[in-house]
């Protein structure tokens, strides 16, 4: 027991006691999250991720501030049952550009992560709206309010910025023409071969159905990107990660 | 129970009379065994220095064991080449893949005989009719209720499954490929397409009235009957190569009925004068790629039997 005893001088010195814990707590911080950083399975390599448009960043800059995340997931786990429900399970690389990740832990909601293309534009504007008329027995509160406010446009930039500080592969071509990329999305008949250049697949339309750019249309670009982007058909779930 | 006395309720001395529980027998040398103290004194006071309790430590142990074992049976350490993958070498990925699998390899029979057999003739086979009745349930509560309504009556600019009013067809084989391609989507080249054009573009405030007022009198509903006449006219130049020169719609073009007051977005004349101004442009999904053959069919089935179904 005399090695025991030893202990006794950690617990008589507060200061040492302090050492003490913090290298027990950075050791395991760091087994836990140290190989996430060199290893190379953290991260699947699927086709057809890009960054957001600036429009949908936007949208989902709005997602955030309306809190969305406490009531929606965005993440479909490997199980039968949410795989049926709501398509194929999410991956790691699917969020890979989402600083922060919308995850989430809560599902008052639905998930959302494949909500993309489910739904109808307009459905999405009458649902935001007032949920009530076509869910109704739904408990979601009403955004209608999105359809008033536009959208501040001076710190798009800097925002597309930020995200290639932290690793989001945004050129300086794409920050160079987020304006006009913005705006070209949110018009159908604006000349959109620039936007998709920059960001494959995105799709250009007037998403709330009025003429006004809004905070509406923004939220509506996001929500009908949300897990279209890989595709499926060249995903191989076993390939070695 | 330390003093079986206490409890006597004759209060006589039970001397002589065997203890009536050995427990409280035993109880009482122990007390008198001080256990061995830590050393410690605070005050005077110390502290006793008891192990802890034998099962408590078991536990512990058993827990430790556990602990080693998982990180074999299962992934666990992260080491420079990848994670070690465990013995077992299960992965949740695997698992659900086992777990969709299963199911569908129970199904794989019926939906396959599902698919090989004309919609049209699903009714006649019971166990088929059977099957895709209770999958198409399954599938529209889980993929189509948000539009449709989980009772399927729809919602106002998403239509009510449950009547005989359909806009593109109401036999199996419309609904069939109505739910395979949606309705107006950029996704699918072969989705049901079909624009009204803005009539506010083309026709003054006023004209629009008499229009207006001209459908509303199809259904016996005119607001205003002098303007009808003029909105007749009106009609049939603008409307009728869609809607029919009788109001009665076009379902190889999507165009309503206007005579049955069935209204996907409403017959009021403020709800009517805005769908005639812009227009409406109703969009809905393809459902080919996202649910499976056997799926689609069973959903396209199991409306038609909703009670509106040609």
């Amino acid at each position: 027991m005399s090695f025991l005893q030893k202990h006794q001088a950690l617990e008589r010195n507060v200061t040492l006691l302090l050492v003490g814990s913090l290298l027990v707590v950075s050791i395991g911080g760091i087994v836990e999250i140290a190989p996430l950083f060199y290893l190379q399975n953290t991260i699947e390599k699927v086709e057809g991720m890009r960054p957001y448009t600036p429009l949908e960043l936007t949208g989902r800059d709005i997602y955030i501030r309306e809190g969305c995340y406490l009531c929606h997931s965005q993440m479909i786990r490997p199980m039968r049952d949410e795989v049926e429900r709501y398509g194929h399970y999410s991956l790691a690389a699917e969020s890979m550009y989402d600083h922060p990740f919308q995850w989430g832990s809560k599902r008052t909601g639905p998930d959302l992560a494949r909500v993309g293309g489910r739904y109808s534009d307009q459905w999405h504007v009458e649902h935001l709206t007032n949920p009530q008329s076509v869910v109704p027995e739904s408990v979601m509160p009403k955004y209608g309010f999105l359809s008033d406010r536009s959208i501040d446009t001076e710190d798009l930039q800097a925002k597309l910025k930020v995200h290639a500080m932290v690793g989001v592969p945004y050129t300086s071509d794409m920050i160079e023409n987020a304006l006009a990329d913005f705006a070209a999305q949110a018009n159908p008949d604006a000349d959109a071969t620039g936007l998709q250049e920059r960001y494959p697949g995105a799709k250009a339309a007037n998403f709330d159905g009025h003429p006004a750019l809004t905070e509406m249309d923004a939220l509506i670009a996001y929500l009908q990107v949300l897990g279209t982007m890989v595709d499926f058909k060249t995903f191989n779930p076993d390939q070695p990660r | 129970m330390s003093d079986p006395h206490s409890n006597d309720p004759a209060g006589g001395p039970a001397k002589g009379r065997p203890a009536p529980r050995k427990s409280g027998a035993r109880a009482a040398p122990r007390e008198k065994v001080a256990p061995p103290t830590t050393g410690h004194s605070w005050d005077g006071i110390e502290e006793f220095d008891n192990p802890m309790p034998r099962w408590w430590l078991w536990t512990l142990y058993a827990t430790i064991i556990w602990g080693i074992i998982y990180t074999i049976l299962y992934p666990a350490w992260p080491l420079p080449g990848g994670a070690t993958p465990g013995i077992l070498h299960e992965t949740a990925r695997k698992e659900v893949a086992a777990d969709i699998q299963k199911f569908q390899e129970m199904n794989a029979p019926i939906e396959a005989k599902l698919v090989a057999t004309p919609v049209t003739e699903i009714a006649a086979n019971p166990e088929l009719a059977n099957f895709a009745q209770n999958a198409g349930h399954a599938v529209f509560q889980t993929w189509c209720a948000q539009c449709h309504g989980a009772g399927a009556a729809g919602a106002k600019g998403f239509p009510n499954l449950l009547d005989n009013d359909w806009l593109w067809g109401g036999s199996l084989d419309d609904i069939l490929t109505t739910v395979t391609h949606g309705i107006r989507n950029t996704t699918d080249p072969e989705a049901r397409f079909s624009q009204m054009p803005a009539f506010g573009e083309i026709l003054t405030k006023e004209q629009i009235g008499q229009v207006m007022n001209y459908v509303m009198s199809l259904t016996g509903a005119a607001q205003d009957p002098a303007q009808v006449d003029a909105g007749k006219q009106l009609f049939a130049d603008n409307c009728a190569s869609c809607h029919g020169e009788d109001g009665k719609g076009d379902r190889a073009q999507g165009a309503p009925n206007l005579t049955d007051s069935i209204w996907l977005y409403g017959g009021d004349p403020a709800t009517l004068t805005e769908t005639i101004t812009n227009a409406r442009f109703g969009v809905m999904p393809a459902w080919q790629g996202r649910l499976t053959d056997a799926q689609i069919r069973s959903v396209a089935y199991y409306v038609h039997s909703l009670g509106g179904g040609e």
